[in-house]
């Protein structure tokens, strides 16, 4: 029997994705691959994925889409509300998928033991959340604004203010590790990991958006950010005749 | 269609603060019926090994099935996660304790999807583990049987006792696991 095969997914434009080896960030120096990927067409494999809905109910506890509660008392820094939307490419809303946060305390540290920045620690501030999109795609998290650290890459090498994200889509094709930036960052013009992004378009759709709307009066500022998965192929009955 | 993708950054390496969970390498619980575990180190181009990252794996169940919509023969049911997530220690080392992947029937060999994540890479990396044991299914692979034998022995698990599989990955340099572009 002869199993069918569904629709793949398109591959990134060029200049979309950083290139693994990128000089300016010293650590792709002894771990990007020295031999170019094996183009591995999509298969059953790639086009199905993890959903790490079912089976995992312990997987997300009752404060982690809220990352000033975790603790006995209020963290310090600037309390902030990041949402969006999950899509994909062809704009469709990604629902029920894992969204993942990991950040800085507002003073720029990370409470992890090699972290050797002189930055405070803060007890009520662990910095890591995860939420589900709902049925239109919709994630939202309250934290605190993360400050920016010095990280020894380079002379005077500062990161900007940044959140990491983790998302993984529906399918194995579509997993994404990306950072979120905050807008008009000082910060992102000698930044190598930011500017590892080739397109200077794509690069800016890593930057959040400032949402006046969606501030909480006398509580939040708002900043918005939609992250853009991979779309499927169009399967051949779907094609344009033209 | 736009396109407009969200570009992919590094994980960096403090990712195990949101990136983690306990249990995460368990795809099937210890001691279960066919359990077996893989285990190996990561390294880099000078053979350190990478304390700093991240192994996820995706594969499906023993039948050759996913519980996954877009399976199609129509998701399994059978609620087998098929997911498992291992940070690396202090000695790069990982594991994942799964179950063997049935074939999918459609000429590939059983093998598991692989995701490496580390500070230092700006994207993921993508490799799968295929399975000693399985000389031809290996041999009819299309991935397989498409690359020079000293590329694909990267590949291949490597027995490492009873339910026991070594799989190491090397990032970059001698021995350099073959990675796929998806």
């Amino acid at each position: 029997m002869t199993l069918a095969q569904p629709a793949g997914y398109r591959p990134p434009p060029p200049g979309t994705h950083p290139p693994l080896d990128h000089p300016g960030y010293k650590s792709t120096g002894l771990r990007a691959p020295s031999q170019a990927p094996i183009v591995l067409p999509n298969r059953l494999t790639e086009v199905t994925g993890p959903l790490l809905t079912a089976g995992h109910d312990d997987l997300i506890g009752p404060s982690d889409h809220d990352l000033t509660t975790q603790h006995a008392g209020e963290p310090i820094g600037q309390r902030i509300v990041v949402f969006g939307r999950v899509l994909d490419s062809d704009g469709r809303p990604v629902p029920d998928t894992l969204v993942e946060v990991w950040q800085a305390n507002a003073s720029g540290r990370y409470p992890h033991k090699n972290d050797n920045w002189a930055g405070a620690l803060d007890p009520n501030f662990t910095g890591g959340g995860r939420v589900l999109t709902n049925n239109k795609g919709e994630y939202s998290f309250t934290t605190i604004k993360p400050g920016a650290y010095p990280w020894g890459n380079h002379h005077n090498a500062w990161r900007p203010a940044h959140i990491h994200f983790s998302l993984f889509g529906r399918a194995f094709t579509q997993r994404l590790v990306t950072q979120m930036y905050f807008p008009d960052d000082p910060l992102f013009d000698q930044d190598p990991i930011f500017n590892s992004v080739p397109d200077p378009k794509a690069r800016r759709r890593m930057i959040s958006t400032f949402d006046l709307e969606a501030t909480r009066p006398e509580w939040a500022l708002a900043y918005r950010w939609d992250i853009v998965l991979r779309g499927r192929e169009q399967t051949p009955f779907e094609e344009p005749h033209e | 269609m736009s396109d407009l993708l969200t570009p992919s950054q590094t994980v960096g390496p403090f990712l195990s603060i949101g990136l983690t969970w306990s249990g995460g390498h368990l795809v099937v619980p210890e001691g279960s019926p066919g359990a077996i575990r893989i285990s190996g180190i990561v390294r880099d181009g000078s053979g350190a090994p990478v304390p700093d990252g991240v192994i996820e794996t995706w594969q499906a169940d023993a039948d050759g099935r996913f519980d996954h919509p877009d399976d199609p023969r129509g998701a399994s049911g059978s609620g087998f996660a098929g997911f498992g997530r291992c940070p690396t220690d202090g000695e790069g080392r990982y594991q994942i304790v799964t179950v063997k992947p049935g074939a999918l029937g459609d000429g590939q060999a059983p093998h598991i999807d692989v995701t490496v994540l580390a500070r230092g890479l700006l994207d993921r990396l993508v490799t799968r583990i295929y399975f000693p044991d399985e000389a031809e299914a290996n041999a009819a692979d299309p991935l397989l049987s498409s690359l020079p034998p000293e590329r694909a022995a990267t590949l291949l698990a490597e027995p490492a006792g009873e339910g026991e599989l070594r799989f190491d990955i090397r990032l970059q340099g001698e021995g350099e696991t073959v990675f796929l572009q998806i």
